[in-house]
């Protein structure tokens, strides 16, 4: 497809606007569309991936008022209201209080991944390794589900198993 | 220890060596980490912060490093002198324009600096010249090591180090390299850099950062995913996959050049070189763009034995004040120490007072002139 605009090159650049329920399409080069000041996005600035992403979360009712912006982090005295006006949370705990309207925007944040696989603090008791450790097993193995991979899913429940059964003790 | 110790000279990591430095000018890599026991800073009163701020300065002043170490006060410190540390790549806008109690510790090698109370209470960040991002995690992370053993962080099982923002949950690491890509931007293939830096998930930032535009043709890589993926993996995945394809990718457009566009790019350089050894005034961003073009003709000529008029011309300028012999010696450390000793923070600091911006374009040009008529 040729450029509109120069006539002449590739167009590489393909636009989709819909306004008033009209919709224009725009097919552009580089050179050009970089010249029409339509340069791609490289990345979504952090700020506007979250408050689209809580913005999409459940509507306010005709009071003006969802059941999920009512709760108050008894540590912080933070609402979800609060962290969509100011983009960072108010304590660690708010990752447990809020933990169900974040985890949509962890995910999309990091790629699907909602358990942590890196450093552990040495200072760390023990038993929290062990917990990790479950996590993370438990994690690769409803990914294995997802993909249908059904031998990996046999191995990731036993060796989840073991692992249960030794925490248990 | 007074910011003018260090203004008149350039830091380590911009030295212009190390491995793949005619490219990847440095590479970085910053924790997040936050105080178990503490609010975020966002809802802790200015008493708390100054509770945080106290104990982490102590733990950090005491810390063997193998480099001194000096505290900067940064809700207490001039705002020239903040600004000089952003230029400096030692602070974020963020800290040196942000709400209470708040310091940076920082190494006198410049390699390291500790930001507290930035949006996190503890920000730590290892700098090193060209591609050396494994060192940085090593370092870093043995430096995150011993502050652990003194004061316990807000970690979860399951979701890793936790941070104010959940986008830097997890390993709360962000790694990342500052690219030097003037044959990209010449030959117009700038935007597919972007593109494919942006499907790989990737964010492309300008010289200093979030919200600055990409002047002198540098460009800062870094990863966003902190989830669900090791420290090892991200910067292994930098190292052995990403750079050594930009970096590629840089080369080929550099050959490109030479081989189909000797005398545009010929014709660059020399423009570059007219401006700079005769301009009265010159303004930062023209100074960047400029020195960028010089920064290409010199590499080009150690890497690529790129031997155009122009080329030959550079490469008989100037004079370093180093080895012996007068003329000819203009490196590569020369082009960075102006980039960094022209940028406006730079100037006023080393000159002693504030200037309005004709005064500083006026001596930012005399400083340029004076490097390179020798």
């Amino acid at each position: 497809m040729q450029c509109e605009v120069c006539q002449s090159r590739e167009a590489t650049i393909h636009l989709t606007e819909i306004s008033d329920g009209v919709r224009t399409e725009t097919h552009l080069c580089e050179q050009c569309a970089r010249e029409q000041g339509v340069a791609a996005k490289s990345y979504i600035p952090l700020n506007e991936l979250l408050s689209n992403l809580l913005n999409a979360g459940p509507k306010e009712d005709a009071a003006g008022k969802s059941a999920e912006s009512d709760t108050v982090c008894p540590h912080c005295g933070y609402t979800l209201n609060k962290f969509r006006d100011k983009a960072v949370l108010g304590c660690p705990y708010d990752y447990e209080v809020f933990e169900k309207e974040l985890l949509p925007l962890i995910k999309k944040a990091h790629d699907g991944s909602t358990v942590h696989s890196g450093k552990i603090p040495s200072r760390m008791p023990r038993d929290k390794h062990k917990q990790m450790q479950i996590a993370r097993l438990q994690q690769q193995l409803d990914d294995a589900v997802r993909k249908e991979d059904y031998e990996l899913a046999a191995k990731l429940r036993d060796k989840l198993a073991g692992n249960q059964k030794t925490e248990d003790r | 220890m007074k910011l003018t110790e260090i203004s008149g000279n350039i830091n380590e990591w911009f030295n212009g060596e190390g491995p793949l430095g005619d490219v990847v000018v440095s590479s970085r890599v910053r924790l997040a980490r936050n105080l178990a026991g503490y609010k975020f800073l966002a809802a802790c009163t200015v008493a708390e912060k100054s509770e945080i701020l106290r104990k982490l300065k102590d733990i950090l002043m005491g810390l063997n490093l193998g480099d001194e170490v000096f505290y900067i006060g940064v809700d207490k410190t001039p705002v020239l002198e903040r600004r000089f540390l952003v230029e400096r790549h030692l602070i974020s806008q963020h800290h040196a324009f942000g709400k209470g109690p708040r310091g940076a510790v920082i190494a006198r090698r410049e390699f390291f600096t500790a930001m507290i109370n930035e949006e996190d209470h503890l920000r730590l960040q290892v700098l090193k010249a060209g591609c050396q991002l494994r060192e940085c995690f090593e370092q870093i992370d043995r430096i995150d090591d011993m502050i652990e053993e003194r004061i316990g962080y807000a970690f979860s099982p399951k979701y890793g180090y936790l941070t104010a923002c959940p986008t830097n949950l997890g390993t709360g690491v962000r790694v990342s390299v500052m690219l030097h890509l003037p044959a990209l931007k010449m030959t117009g293939h700038i935007e597919k850099f972007l593109n494919a830096a942006k499907s790989l998930g990737l964010a492309v930032r300008g010289l200093f950062g979030e919200g600055t535009d990409a002047a002198g043709d540098f460009y800062q890589l870094s990863n966003q995913i902190t989830l669900g993926v090791s420290e090892k993996d991200i910067v292994s995945r930098f190292e052995k996959a990403i750079i050594p394809e930009i970096v590629e990718y840089e080369h080929v457009a550099r050959d490109r050049l030479l081989a189909k566009e000797a005398g545009v790019l010929d014709d660059k350089i020399s423009r570059a070189m007219a401006l700079l050894k005769n301009a009265n005034l010159i303004s930062s961003q023209e100074a960047l763009f400029l020195l960028s073009h010089i920064r290409l003709g010199l590499n080009m000529h150690k890497h690529q034995g790129a031997s155009t008029p122009a080329i030959e011309q550079l490469c008989s300028l100037g004079s370093d004040g180093g080895d012996a012999g007068g003329k000819g010696r203009i490196s590569i450390a020369t082009v960075n120490r102006l980039f960094m000793l022209t940028l406006p923070a730079h100037l006023q600091l080393n000159y002693g007072k504030e200037l309005d911006s004709t005064h500083r374009d006026a001596l930012r040009a005399k400083i340029i002139r004076s490097a390179l008529n020798g």
